[in-house]
């Protein structure tokens, strides 16, 4: 875990740009300035290739070692993207910077590796996109469900927009005879 | 406990769903040599409300406001998180004054569900003297709260690029009156915690997190920062008008010159961050600009331009008991296509098991509270053993912390 080096946003775009080249599909640096002193606060996002996920996170583990926050989910039709939301260079007053690392799976091969053995405290958030999205994620340490009941069917997840969605366990109150 | 002698070298006993510690459903398993934990399994979600799922069907500001009862203690975090989510989707500036009254909200807040904490972590080990001792602290921050925003709990203060209530002049010779009975019982309060030989002997040393397992398990909060680790939204970014205070981040070796990680850290580090909380409320007081305190005042026309939004936003705060983090992405629909919420607890679920390990079963609600969990709870705990199953009570497992307590005493 290595805490000294000083990272700039500029700096770890180029870091991984050099590492992964095509690899990484699009950056954003954001900053959005608050207060009367009006200082910044830095959001780099990161579009990547799914094929170079495990190799990300392993580089960022080594720049320096980050801290999740949460990964989130979008269905977004063919794709399910997931978005992991990292913090580096915490610790030190207003140099902190987000970056919001997101990947795109395959509804036909919905799978991605597990980062558990980089970072032991993604487990519960790897677990619920496995019973909320319907991921699977490969390696993962502990696959039971978090969040759900233990009697929720199979095959539903509640984030999907699909047919696999919670769609048919809706019922609109209006419609409800009394 | 009823035992029967075993063969066995462990045992386990089934904790929860409803949580020893606190109001919370959370089920946990320890499995047992004797006295002492080997190992725990916790299980998550008995109060999933798919709260997520509801917002799909709700406009920003109606969620405003479902936000805010997704944790009644943290009921101004959630919707600020989400308000500044939306803002940085919708690239909308709050005015100055706001950012000053947001801060101010938020600090207060902190005080109550601090000193909430406090008071259960003294009735975890007995000693219900200083419970009512710092609940009629927290009252007091209660009435405060309710003399700026017409409420106790659930404030409806939020709103999207601003807040909805102002201070006015003649507001403030009772908030600095109040502030003042803050600092004097702060001093009182730390006094009972930090000297006192029984509530040392319960807390040093128990329930050590370590700083490489605070990092590594992503704590978060008070949590992670009684272990060393410096990380606090309000010091590390700038949001709200925490860029422009004077704040810098606060460890237990502040005031003992070492970090141990233990309870008696957590215990220090959320009293240190009390006395934060007052200095900021008054230095915000003193640079508070004038001005407006909401950038867009008519509903219709804010919700008419988030209705044009596509993309996506982050917004993050310092909750009470750690960052609270909410992403929202926007379609051009009335509804957010995508709402999640990332409450502080969810990252200080899995440092419980290492705080946990080797412990013993009484150390158990202190060690759990310690991290001022925050899920949701009943009043039972269940004891499944050589396929008996006994039923453990709350009262039961919280009288056996008592008699520990009492038996360090003699």
């Amino acid at each position: 875990m290595t805490k000294e080096k000083k990272l700039t946003p500029e700096g770890i775009v180029k870091s991984f740009k050099d590492e992964f080249k095509t690899k990484i599909k699009d950056v954003q640096i954001k900053k959005r300035a608050a207060g009367k002193k009006k200082n910044e606060t830095v959001t780099i996002w990161m579009k990547i290739d799914k094929s170079a996920f495990k190799k990300v996170i392993e580089h960022l583990c080594k720049l320096q070692f980050p801290h999740l926050a949460v990964a989130s989910g979008n269905d977004l039709g063919k794709t399910i993207e997931l978005i992991y939301h990292f913090t580096v260079n915490f610790g030190k007053r207003m140099e902190e910077i987000n970056l919001h690392i997101s990947v795109e799976l395959p509804k036909s091969k919905l799978e991605i590796e597990t980062i558990c053995d980089w970072i032991p405290g993604a487990l519960i958030t790897e677990r619920e996109k496995m019973e909320m999205l319907g991921v699977k994620i490969i390696g993962i340490p502990d696959d039971r469900r978090c969040f759900l009941p233990d009697d929720f069917p199979k095959g539903v997840y509640p984030w999907r927009r699909d047919e696999t969605g919670p769609d048919k366990f809706y019922k609109n109150l209006h419609e409800v005879k009394k | 406990m009823k035992q029967t002698a075993t063969t066995k070298t462990t045992y386990h006993i089934p904790i929860g769903p409803i949580h020893p510690a606190l109001k919370e459903p959370v089920f946990f398993e320890f499995e047992l040599d004797g006295e002492r934990i080997i190992d725990v399994d916790v299980k998550l979600g008995h109060i999933h409300r798919a709260i997520e799922w509801a917002s799909r069907k709700r406009n920003p500001i109606q969620i405003l406001y479902m936000a805010e009862r997704v944790c009644g203690i943290c009921s101004y975090c959630h919707p600020a998180a989400f308000a500044l989510a939306v803002e940085d989707a919708a690239d909308i500036v709050a005015p100055e004054r706001a950012e000053y009254l947001r801060v101010i909200q938020g600090e207060l807040e902190r005080i109550c569900s601090h000193l909430l904490w406090a008071g259960v972590a003294a009735h975890e080990i007995g000693f219900d003297t200083v419970l009512y001792l710092t609940w009629q602290v927290r009252e007091r921050a209660l009435d405060l709260t309710e003399y700026l925003t017409g409420n106790r709990v659930t404030k409806a203060m939020m709103m999207i690029g601003g807040i909805r209530r102002d201070i006015t002049k003649d507001m403030l010779p009772r908030i600095q009156k109040d502030l003042q009975y803050f600092k004097d019982c702060y001093n009182k309060l730390g006094k009972v915690f930090l000297n006192d030989k029984t509530v040392r002997m319960r807390s040093q040393g128990a329930g050590i997190l370590t700083e490489e397992d605070a990092l590594k398990l992503c704590a978060v909060g008070p949590t992670t920062r009684a272990s060393g680790v410096k990380k606090d939204v309000r010091v590390d970014t700038s949001y709200f008008a925490y860029g422009d205070l004077d704040i810098e981040h606060i460890t237990p070796d502040k005031l003992t010159g070492v970090v141990n990680g233990d309870v008696y850290d957590r215990i220090i580090q959320r009293l240190l961050e009390v006395k934060q909380s007052i200095e900021l409320i008054e230095q915000c007081i003193d640079k508070m600009p004038s001005g407006d305190i909401v950038a867009e005042p008519k509903l219709a026309k804010l919700l008419a331009q988030l209705k044009k939004v596509t993309g996506e936003g982050v917004g993050r705060h310092e909750a009470p008991r750690g960052e609270v983090i909410h992403y929202v992405k926007f379609d051009g629909n009335d509804a957010p296509y995508t709402w999640k919420i990332r409450a502080p607890t969810y990252n200080n679920i899995l440092p419980w098991i290492p705080m946990l390990k080797g412990e013993q079963i009484a150390d158990i609600p202190i060690v759990a509270a310690s991290t001022d969990p925050c899920m949701s709870c009943t009043n039972r705990v269940g004891i499944v053993k050589d396929g008996n199953k006994y039923e453990m009570t709350k009262e039961e497992l919280h009288r056996l912390s008592v008699e520990k307590t009492r038996r360090l005493m003699k």
